[in-house]
Formats: structure tokens, C-alpha cells, sequence
């Protein structure tokens, strides 16, 4: 790849912001990219970044494709607290709460609950037409209503070591709640990236009708989509209450449908939909988690944190912006002038 | 059009029928003593964000149910905007007594004014408001943050007195804003100075849950690792912060020591489980003392502007006793 392809890249600059947040953590504590194996697990600031960042970037995934329709699911979060709702109730009312079996049981029926509700909100949209940011509203608001029904307003405590491995446990030293996040990653990358599933996906994004004449079938394309970002946000709900090992119906998934938004958006997927980037997910919901970690590592008060955060995504958007970076483009074309031959090839490789 | 007509007619009739009886309600209270049937108490509660909240809603929806008054209660998920809209339907509605734990200490003068206007008297519980304006309030019934945190520091100074090595203490902050979190951290602060050997190395906000505390508590122990102390404001977060030392290959309750505020039944079995070292108490069994105050002020008796809560302190070995006739 030559410079100039790696700059006009969507993801450089989310890469870019990456690094320095690396290492902007690096300079205030000096073992940041420290690894060590801790009771036969790794054991690290990066590897709480991947752990804690896990759930943004599931739903995130499910969001990215949900996007490219341009649509937008604000549900995520209440589907989350359902879904960690769902589980801790029924671990709870089982005489065994310690059993794989209760724990099978109770998040596979989350799961269910949760693709019933994803079929829910694709039906709204695909079927009857609701604006998908209304259609995903009616659900984010009863959503949460509905989880703090089932918890009866109370935070569920579960005390059962097959559930806490869940968002807690690891698989040959690696976090499950990462293993899980790469299993869905590739999952999605794959299906829609070796089939023709994401361009499908994409054509709808860019005109619903024109892509139903010409033979794809968008409904049906969209309700899996909702489906999908529901069914992801359920297992983001149960690794963040497997987590905290309690069940809270007003807190799990609070605003992790901003995060996730903000994770696709930083990766340089446009909300008018028609195209996506799933590695730039990954790279945005990374850069969200680093700098919430980067918050506690460098001790910026808590009064000041929201602040911090907003310069650094505003920082961010203001790199990615088609503007910003014609104008870049501009400035590296008037430092290479004279050199005819670099900007012929410079037009080639825009173009 | 019609049909159109029939509807507004109906919706004017069904406003004048509410405005009608909320003038009624008005008049009422100013005359001699209403039966507690007849007494609607609307009650703002900042959310359930812990089992300690919990345990208050409970215990504040116990007590009303059993003095046989109105309770109108509502939620504001933590969200100051949502808990003003309650208050302002409240006033609306024109209850006798408006209560309510304000998210955060500012921002209230404007809605309690109108409370005020209206002839509406709030008691605030559990929270204070920071008001130049104390005629805004007829009470505040509530435990004092900042003794709770002066408790706490007053058993970490205790602890290490035969210590003359520096300890290192990571504070574990609540909602930032919240006067829990602003008297705590200062209640505290305030005792432990007297010794430089107190350093506080960290402190940031785990907004009073298990998962913030866990995370917090996580980062904080890698760039600080020779924390020995974890002070947490409320017990929530000091459960989060035990996971997160396990992780680290150390032991609560031994290579870091856990203070934490509230005594919630999680946090007492923790404690009693040797994973926490000393909780401050902070109870949320107000109920039975907002229905007294509730009372008085319907009657039109003068009440305390301040009230505290009873409240006490738990070692490991007092927790393990306490804990089988622990209510919440």
C-alpha cells in the first residue's frame, strides 16, 4: 500500500487516534503493554481493553450491519438488560443454580427472547414501513420497563460459577467474553464478505425499491439484520451481567447503543447507509474502550472526563471528514509539486 | 366533524372534572386533619441503581402501604431531567406532599419553587440539595455523608497506626455531582490528612455500580500496584472492586484492604466472607420516619429541618453476627 492510499484510508485516522491513546497510556504508566500469565490466565491493561470492550463490539457488529441498510437500532441496550434479566431470573428460580445445565437453559432462552424481539423490530420496519429510529425507539423505552418488570425492580444477584464464565472465565488463558467477540466478528465478516450477502446488504442501503426490482429481497433482508443486531446485543447483555454477576435492570447496557453508534461511525461506515466496514468497527469500538481506559490510567477527574472524551471523538470526526481531508489532500499535493510524476500517480489512485 | 366535536367536548369536560377536584384536594388541606386515606404523597425516587436503593424503595412503599396513605411513586433511571418531570406531574396533580432523593445536589431551584408556589411542601430523603434557599424544604431526612466518610477514614487511621509506611489508598468515587460522593470523599479526606502517610494515588467515579467499580478498579490497580487500600463509596462498587483484585492475583480483604459505605446484604456477606474489612453503615430504612414527617406536616405541626438516620458501623465479626436478622 503507498502513502497516498494509506492516507485517503478511512481507517487511518481511527488507527492513528488508536495509537496515540496507546501511547498517550504508555507515557502515564509506563507497563501498559505489559502481558503476564496471572492464575494460568493473561493478565494485562490490554487485556482488559479487549475484555470490557467485548460487548461494545457485538453489538457494534450487529449495528455496523443494520446501518448499512440505513437503518439504526436504538433498541440494543434495553435487549441487553432483557436478556441479563432473562438469564439471572431463571438461574435464580431453579433449584441449581450452579448447574451447566440451568445456565444452558437460561441463555439459550435469552437468546430466543431475544430474536423474537429483533423480529419484532425488523417486522416494524421491513413490513410496516416505521422509520427505523422510531421503530427501535418504542423498543429501548418498553425494553427497559419490560426488564425492570421481570426483575421486579430489584438487582438480580446470581451466584452461579458456569454463568460467571461467561463474561468473567477464560478459554486457554484468553477471556471468553473476547473469544466470543472474535467467533462473532469473523462470523459476520465472513457471511457477509464471502458471500454476496454484505453487497445485497448494501443495495438496500442505497435503494430499497431499485434493489427489490432488481430481484433482492429487502424485506427479508432487513428483518435478519434486526434479528442479527438483536441476537447480538442479547449475548453483549449476558457477558456484561455474567460480568458484574448480577442481573441490574436500570444499569446493564445503559447507553451502549451510543457507544456502539459511535464505534461504527469512528470505523467510517456513513449512517446514509450503502457501505460498511466491519474492521472499522473493530478499530472503533477499540478506540471507545482505550480511551475509557485511558481516562483511569492518565487520572483525568471524573468532573472533567466526559469533556476529555468528546474532544478526542470530535477530534476524530473532524479528521475523517471528506473536508478535512480534501484539504489534506491539497496540502500534500502543494508539497509535492515538481514532482509531476507523483501527482499523475497521486489522480490514478484517487480516482 | 362531529365525532370531532363529541371528543373535545368530552376531553374539556374530563379537564374541568380534574381541575374541579384538585381545588378540592387544595381546600381540604388547609382545614383540620385529613384521614390518611385521603393524604397522596408523591414520592421521586432517583432510580435502583443498588440493592441499597432497592431497599429503601422497598421499605418507603412498606411503610406507606401500612399507614394507609397514597403513595405515587416513580423512578427517574438516575436521570435528573426525568425525576423534575415527576415532580412537575406531582404539582400537577396536586398531592399533599411531594419526597423525593435528588440525583444530583444542583439544578432544583427553579422546580421547587414552583412546588413552593403551588403550596406543595417536599421533603427530601436520603440526598440534600445545594440551595441558597433552605424555605424551599420543609426537612431533609437523610444519614450525613460526611460522618460516614469521616467514619471510614477513622478506621483506616485507626488500622495502620502502628504503620509508618506510606499507604497508598485508591478511592472508588460515586456519581460525580451526587452529594453521597462529594461528602464521602470529603468526610473522608478530612481524617485521613492529619497523616501524610495517607496518600490517596487514585480516584475515580464507578457511578455507584458493580460493573463501573470492577472497571475502574481494574485499571486502577495496574497503574497504581502498590495500592493497599481500596476505599469505595458505597458497597456496589467495592463488590466490583473484589473481582477485580481476584483477578490481579491478589487476595481481598489481605494484600488489599476493602472500606466500603452502605451494608447492604451482598456487601455484609462480602465483609462476613473476609473479603471486605469494615463497612459504614448507611441505612436506607427511612420509611417508617417520612411517614411521621409526612404526618406533621399535613397536620401543620413544625418539623426538624434536618433528621438523621440511625446508623452504626460493621467489623468482619459484627457482620457475621448481624447477618441472619439483616432486613435488606
Amino acid at each position: 500500500m503507498n502513502a497516498s492510499r494509506m492516507f485517503s484510508s478511512r481507517l487511518f485516522w481511527p488507527v492513528v487516534m488508536l495509537l496515540v491513546l496507546f501511547i498517550i497510556n504508555l507515557v502515564a504508566f509506563p507497563g501498559f503493554f505489559s502481558l503476564e500469565v496471572k492464575n494460568g490466565h493473561l493478565f494485562g491493561s490490554l487485556v482488559d481493553i479487549a475484555r470490557n470492550g467485548a460487548p461494545t463490539l457485538i453489538i457494534a457488529v450487529g449495528m455496523t450491519l443494520v446501518i448499512a441498510t440505513r437503518g439504526i437500532d436504538l433498541s440494543v441496550g434495553a435487549v441487553c438488560a432483557i436478556a441479563g434479566a432473562v438469564a439471572c431470573s431463571i438461574i435464580l428460580g431453579s433449584p441449581e443454580p450452579g448447574s451447566i445445565g440451568t445456565v444452558a437453559v437460561a441463555v439459550i432462552v435469552a437468546l430466543l427472547i431475544a430474536l423474537v424481539l429483533g423480529l419484532w423490530n425488523g417486522f416494524l420496519v421491513a413490513v410496516l414501513g416505521i422509520q427505523p429510529i422510531i421503530a427501535t425507539l418504542i423498543l429501548m423505552t418498553a425494553g427497559r420497563g419490560a426488564a425492570m418488570l421481570i426483575t421486579e425492580g430489584q438487582i438480580l444477584t446470581v451466584n452461579s460459577p458456569p454463568f460467571k464464565v461467561i463474561g468473567s472465565g477464560f478459554v486457554l488463558g484468553i477471556p471468553v467474553s473476547v473469544v466470543i467477540a472474535v467467533v462473532i466478528f469473523t462470523a459476520a465478516a465472513l457471511l457477509t464478505r464471502r458471500t454476496a450477502l454484505g453487497l445485497l446488504i448494501e443495495s438496500v442501503g442505497i435503494n430499497p425499491e431499485a434493489s427489490r426490482q432488481a430481484g433482492v429481497r429487502s424485506r427479508g433482508l432487513l428483518i435478519t439484520v434486526y434479528t442479527f443486531s438483536a441476537f447480538s446485543a442479547a449475548i453483549a447483555g449476558l457477558i456484561l451481567t455474567s460480568n458484574q454477576t448480577a442481573a441490574d435492570a436500570n444499569n446493564t447496557g445503559l447507553f451502549i447503543e451510543l457507544d456502539a453508534i459511535l464505534a461504527v461511525v469512528i470505523g467510517g461506515t456513513s449512517l446514509a447507509g450503502g457501505r460498511y466496514s466491519l474492521l472499522g468497527t473493530l478499530v472503533g469500538a477499540l478506540v471507545i474502550q482505550t480511551l475509557v481506559t485511558t481516562v483511569y490510567t492518565v487520572g483525568i477527574p471524573p468532573i472533567a472526563t466526559m469533556v476529555f472524551k468528546a474532544a478526542v471523538v470530535t477530534a476524530v470526526c473532524l479528521l475523517q471528514s471528506p473536508t478535512t481531508n480534501a484539504a489534506f489532500g491539497r496540502w500534500r499535493r502543494s508539497l509535492g509539486r515538481g514532482r509531476p510524476g507523483t501527482r499523475t500517480a497521486e489522480r490514478a489512485s484517487v480516482s | 366533524m362531529i365525532r370531532k366535536m363529541i371528543g373535545a367536548v368530552a376531553v374539556g369536560a374530563f379537564l374541568l372534572a380534574l381541575t374541579g377536584c384538585s381545588t378540592a384536594s387544595g381546600t381540604g388541606s388547609a382545614g383540620a386533619a385529613k384521614a390518611p386515606g385521603d393524604i397522596v404523597v408523591g414520592f421521586a425516587q432517583v432510580g435502583a441503581e443498588s440493592g441499597w436503593r432497592t431497599a429503601n424503595t422497598k421499605d418507603i412503599q412498606d411503610a406507606f402501604a401500612a399507614s394507609g396513605m397514597q403513595l405515587k411513586f416513580s423512578d427517574a433511571q438516575q436521570k435528573q431531567e426525568n425525576q423534575i418531570k415527576a415532580i412537575r406531574s406531582y404539582i400537577t396533580q396536586g398531592v399533599d406532599v411531594i419526597a423525593f432523593s435528588p440525583v444530583v445536589e444542583t439544578g432544583w431551584d427553579a422546580v421547587l419553587k414552583e412546588a413552593k408556589d403551588a403550596g406543595i411542601p417536599v421533603v427530601l430523603t436520603d440526598r440534600a440539595v445545594d440551595s441558597k434557599d433552605d424555605s424551599l424544604y420543609v426537612s431533609f431526612l437523610g444519614s450525613d455523608f460526611i460522618k460516614e466518610g469521616q467514619k471510614a477514614g477513622q478506621w483506616v487511621v485507626d488500622e495502620y497506626k502502628n504503620q509508618t509506611d506510606p499507604v497508598k489508598i485508591i478511592q472508588l468515587e460515586g456519581t460525580t455531582g451526587a452529594a453521597p460522593a462529594i461528602d464521602r470523599a470529603e468526610g473522608f479526606a478530612d481524617v485521613i490528612k492529619a497523616d501524610p502517610k495517607f496518600q490517596i494515588v487514585a480516584s475515580q467515579t464507578g457511578d455507584f455500580t458493580r460493573a463501573g467499580g470492577k472497571q475502574v478498579t481494574e485499571a486502577l490497580l495496574k497503574s497504581n500496584p502498590d495500592a493497599t487500600l481500596i476505599f469505595a463509596h458505597n458497597d456496589d462498587m467495592g463488590l466490583g472492586a473484589i473481582e477485580a483484585v481476584e483477578a490481579a492475583g491478589k487476595v481481598p480483604g489481605k494484600d488489599i484492604k476493602i472500606v466500603t459505605i452502605d451494608a447492604v446484604k451482598d456487601g455484609m456477606k462480602a465483609l462476613s466472607d473476609g473479603k471486605i474489612n469494615f463497612i459504614v453503615e448507611c441505612s436506607p430504612l427511612l420509611g417508617k420516619q417520612l411517614v411521621d414527617i409526612v404526618k406533621k406536616v399535613v397536620a401543620g405541626e413544625s418539623v426538624e429541618k434536618r433528621i438523621l438516620t440511625e446508623e452504626t458501623t460493621f467489623t468482619q465479626e459484627q457482620a457475621t453476627a448481624a447477618l441472619p436478622t439483616r432486613q435488606y
